[in-house]
């Protein structure tokens, strides 16, 4: 079973790196990009009938630092 | 004073602080690998050391927060032994919840590695007692990830109970209210991304933070 967990910053939380990124898509000539902000995408491997809440324990205890970041759970039972 | 060095895969600056930890006090620290469960008995003092803990994966000081060692460093925090957290101590601290907030990467995405004047505003804390009120001094920083930052009504607390230790002179970082260092609430834990275990003897370039180890050894020894 996999799950994947997408964590991002939180709204409102400076981010330099998409900042970064925005410039270099601009410095391309993609002129058309009006923000970017950038994350991290997580794929574990889980046991079969892993829960949903130790799944959501360990976005809290060690994946996500809920101070400035948000998480997003999504399960793939087949992959 | 008995005065232990936590030390990580990664950890660069374990040394310095072990340096200045011995002029200062005149006894070695014991070097506290992170797999140990629990500190030397008796120990009076806990620093955690700068450098690229775990090289830096997931978030900086997200690994070494979660290993073993930190669980009796927390203990040892409850029970009121003074803690330092230096740059990536600092990290390690803010992610062990320990100290409020996060250090996220400089605004300005580059690397700092110079001098910084810094201006005491508290000078009646553990860390800070031999410094006068509002007097400014000179550390230098070494650091990508010193962007410190907290929601608004974190950030008017620490405020306002005094907890904001040292605030740069100038926004090198993007740190929300040029914060510098700051301390827990029962104020015997700090953390700051400056060194001052890098300015210790003349020969160092400056000794402003030489006064940081003597005022704690001073309160400790009391």
């Amino acid at each position: 079973m996999k799950a994947r967990v997408f964590v991002t910053l939180k709204n409102g939380v400076l981010d330099p790196q998409g900042k970064a990124i925005h410039h270099a898509l601009e410095g391309l000539g993609f002129s058309g990009v009006n923000d970017v902000r950038a994350g991290k995408l997580i794929e574990l491997d889980l046991a079969d009938g892993t829960s949903d809440a130790d799944i959501e324990d360990m976005c809290r205890k060690l994946l996500a630092n809920t101070v400035i970041e948000n998480f997003r759970v999504e399960r793939a039972e087949t992959a | 004073m008995k005065s232990a060095v936590i030390v990580f895969p990664g950890s660069n600056c374990d040394r310095d602080l072990a340096v200045a930890l011995e002029q200062v006090t005149g006894r070695k620290p014991d070097m506290v690998w992170h797999k140990e469960t629990e500190l030397p008995d008796g120990v009076e003092f806990i620093g955690v050391p700068g450098g690229f803990s775990y090289g830096d994966y997931l978030r900086s000081g997200a690994m070494a927060a979660r290993s073993p060692v930190m669980r009796a460093v927390t203990d040892a925090a409850g029970r009121g032994v003074p803690v330092i957290g230096i740059c990536n101590g600092f990290q390690v601290l803010t992610e062990t919840g320990l100290l409020p907030g996060a250090l996220m990467r400089n605004a300005g995405l580059n690397f700092l590695g110079r001098d910084v004047r810094l201006r005491v505003e508290n000078s009646q804390n553990l860390f800070t007692a031999a410094y006068d009120a509002d007097e400014e001094i000179v550390f230098p920083v070494a650091h990508h990830d010193g962007n410190y930052q907290a929601d608004e009504a974190t950030l008017d607390r620490i405020e306002g109970e005094g907890r904001v230790a040292f605030r740069y002179l100038e926004n090198i970082n993007g740190s929300a209210r040029n914060i510098a260092g700051i301390v827990n609430d029962s104020g015997n834990v700090l953390g700051l991304m400056p060194h001052p275990e890098r300015v210790i003897e003349a020969a160092h370039g400056g000794t402003d933070g030489r006064r940081l180890f003597e005022g704690l050894l001073e309160t400790v020894n009391a």
